[in-house]
């Protein structure tokens, strides 16, 4: 078998490049009970997740299609396949996944990634993960970190007392959809105590043609434990929408801590509608890192409800549009318990025509005495044609809080480029330093190979035609 | 006097802002090895003229060239400029949140320079001059004059000059805002920087800089032109009498 294809030119974009499709079972496309009835069939699943799921899918169509935020009304939900298995089983080492599949991870670096900075890697291709692994250190220390398909099966009870527990599939339309037809994902256990150093990272990738991707996403950091996961994704461009909807719950137990990065990179063609969110309990931390760069339109509202006295929350996120994207994007911090902390910094860019939308929710329940919080939006425009507004929303039923609220918009000053320029930088790599500059409050929280491939991301996004 | 070509030539330059004229025919040549003291009241155009040279978009050149080192620069950019070995020092430094000064200087080095210098070594250079500049090196970790104090601002400035080494440097006011150590030791920087290979237009309110460096001719700048040009001494009358009569005394001979 010869993978070896012609390079085509794909712009700033360099993951846009396809496999052949040699899956083992491709859906028709469309949604139906029978699509979600074989999709369980296939997993093999108990009748519990089976109910869950065709429960969820009667949610799914009696929602309607939000009609706030970004503009859904080009999905076809009857051209998506919403059930892709490429091969039929997983691999734990790379020589185990099809030549083809693993040539792609290669090329977008994982398994080096892997060996040099990472203490587990999740690969998913189309719905399913193909690559497996977990440093035997972590998993003599009880940590678990398997795709959410094997979790159901091996570890039921963890699963049954989580899954769903955050995000209900009635919370929303997609949180249904995913519920109904979801495939793949991590689960992450950490027993009491563990500290995870090392990140543990999940990569996404679509290959086919109008795809829908439903990753299911559950970690549980138990008490006084550590873990950081990270996940990127990419796509290859096609005309045909694709559309990815996971579901990420998070639990971080008392005194855990528990960092989420997300370096989102998806193809111009895909809608991105994710729903993610995390209870913290007494003294626990959770703090979302969220990064969108890529995909035609994202909605993902990273959440975070402090239910514990003294939690905290903190939601980072940084969001790109160039021509044709809009990033709607932001978090939600909900104080329920007292002395519980928050902050929510969202930087945006946007670009040839680009759209950012910050969209936030502070809420603070009565008897969340002493909570304390931070909003801040700062905007970056790049040229006239670009567009960005913030929708923060701030309920508080409680006196003794302190809030702060501030949104800055800026455009790129002629004055930093002119410097820039003058010692020696073109203007695209003069951009490109004042959007990292800015930007910078979130990349130094990456470890360093991220934060170095997240300025390379920007440069790219920079290097098309400027204005 | 010398056969050597300049390496900084500014023939009758007219500059206009936003539709103002501001220099109406500036001509300087700034040979290797020297410098050039420019001085003249507030609102004159010093810092138009440094502008214009370094290419400010904003800063049209109406009429007139420049030229580095014989090339025909005037319709180049900046950074085309910066890469031909030109480089200015703001009277303004701007920040520029997030970019460290080290980061500023690596990236800057490598595009000057392409990666000619090994990063190691261009490490250690930029150490070095941090130290002679008497710049703690925590320094290099902030970001580019984001809460730079403004002795801070034009000490950083001058790093940059040492680092990148340009074969011609405009320094405008650099040695405002410098309490007397510092103007000793930006000074210092700037007389070692300069060599018989490259040449410096320094421009200045104070009489007192150019104690330290000294300069071979001294211009002033009154409305757009060049006044009157002298050697050091002209600087030391203009301190003692000031522009109103040094000034009157060139209209009337005009
Ligand atoms: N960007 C600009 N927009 C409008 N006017 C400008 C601009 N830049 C310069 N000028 C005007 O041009 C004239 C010369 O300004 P310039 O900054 O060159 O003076 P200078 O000699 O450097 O003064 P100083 O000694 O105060 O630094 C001033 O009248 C100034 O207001
Ligand atoms: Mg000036």
């Amino acid at each position: 078998m010869t993978t070896a294809r012609p390079q085509i030119d794909l712009g700033p974009y360099k993951y846009g490049f396809r496999d052949p499709e040699l899956y083992v079972y491709k859906a028709k496309p469309g949604l139906s009970r029978r699509v979600v009835e074989e999709i369980s069939d296939m997993k093999g699943e108990p009748q519990w997740m089976r109910d869950f799921r065709l429960r969820a899918l009667e949610v799914f169509f009696q929602k309607p299609m939000p009609t706030w935020g970004a503009d859904l009304s080009a999905i076809n939900f009857d051209e998506i396949h919403y059930y892709v298995k490429p091969t039929e089983r997983q691999g734990h080492s790379w020589d185990e996944v099809p030549d083809y599949i693993k040539k792609t991870f290669d090329r977008l670096g994982i398994p080096e990634a892997e060996r040099k900075f990472l203490a587990g890697v999740g690969a998913q291709y189309e719905s399913e993960v193909v690559y497996h692994s977990l440093r035997e250190d972590l998993k003599k220390k009880g940590v678990i970190f398997v795709d959410t398909d094997t979790a159901v099966r091996e570890y039921p009870d963890l699963v049954r007392r989580f899954f769903g527990t955050v995000i209900p599939p009635a919370d929303n339309k997609f949180a249904a959809l995913n519920s109904a037809v979801w495939s793949g994902g991590s689960f992450i256990y950490v027993p009491p105590g563990v500290r995870v150093e090392i990140p543990l990272q999940a990569y996404f990738r679509i290959n086919a043609e109008a795809m829908g991707q439903f990753e299911r996403t559950l970690i549980i950091a138990d008490e006084g434990s550590f873990v950081h996961y990270v996940e990127g994704c990419t796509a290859p461009v096609y005309s045909k929408d694709s559309l990815h909807s996971a579901v990420v719950e998070l639990i971080s137990m008392r005194g855990a801590r528990l960092r989420y990065t997300t370096i989102q990179n998806w193809s111009l063609n895909v809608y991105n509608l994710v729903t993610k969110r995390a209870v913290a309990y007494e003294e626990a931390v959770v703090e979302w890192i969220d990064a969108n760069l890529g995909s035609k339109v994202t909605m993902k509202y990273p959440s975070v409800f402090l239910m514990g006295k003294g939690a905290r929350g903190d939601i980072l996120s940084v969001a790109f549009a160039n021509t044709g994207q809009h990033q709607d994007a932001g978090g939600k911090a909900i104080h329920v318990a007292p002395y519980t902390s928050s902050t929510i910094l969202s930087k945006s860019i946007s670009k040839g025509g680009g759209r950012t939308s910050y969209r936030g929710l502070l809420k603070i329940y009565e008897g969340a005495k002493g909570a304390k919080s931070m909003v801040r939006c700062d905007a970056l425009i790049l040229d006239p044609y670009s567009r960005s507004d913030t929708y923060p929303y701030i309920e508080v039923a409680e006196e003794d809080v302190s809030i702060g609220h501030e949104a800055v918009v800026a455009k790129i000053s002629e004055e930093q480029l002119f410097y820039l320029m003058s010692r020696g930088l073109t203007e695209t790599e003069a951009m490109a330093m004042v959007v990292n500059g800015f930007i910078e409050p979130f990349t130094k929280t990456l470890p360093m190979e991220y934060a170095v491939e997240m300025n390379r991301l920007i440069e790219l996004q920079l290097s098309g035609a400027v204005g | 006097m010398t056969t050597l070509s300049p390496l900084l030539q500014i023939e009758d330059l007219h500059v206009a802002v936003e539709g103002k004229e501001i220099l109406r025919g500036v001509s300087l040549a700034l040979y290797p090895g020297e410098v050039h003291a420019l001085m003249g009241p507030n609102g004159s155009g010093k810092s138009t003229l440094a502008y214009a040279i370094m290419g400010h978009p904003k800063y049209q050149v109406t009429q007139g060239r420049i030229l580095l080192k014989g090339e025909d620069i005037t319709s180049a950019t900046a950074d085309e400029r910066a890469r031909k070995g030109l480089f200015l020092a703001f009277q303004y430094p701007v920040a520029v949140p997030g970019v460290t000064l080290f980061n500023l200087l690596r990236t800057a080095g490598r595009a000057l320079r392409g990666q000619d210098l090994p990063v190691v070594q261009f490490r250690r250079r930029i150490r070095e001059q941090a130290n002679l500049l008497k710049m703690d090196e925590s320094f290099l970790q902030r970001y580019v004059n984001e809460g730079f104090s403004g002795g801070e601002k034009k000490r950083a400035e001058i790093l940059q000059l040492t680092v990148l080494q340009p074969t011609v440097a405009v320094l405008d006011e650099t040695d405002s805002g410098l309490d007397i150590d510092a103007l000793r030791v930006v000074a210092e920087g700037i007389n070692a920087f300069a060599s018989p290979a490259n040449a410096i237009l320094l421009i200045t309110h104070y009489q007192r800089i150019l104690r330290y460096v000294r300069p071979r001719f001294v211009h002033i700048l009154a409305e757009g032109r060049i006044v009157r040009s002298g050697g050091p001494e002209l600087a030391e009358e203009l301190e003692a009498r000031g522009y109103e009569q040094v000034l009157q005394q060139v209209r009337s001979q005009a």
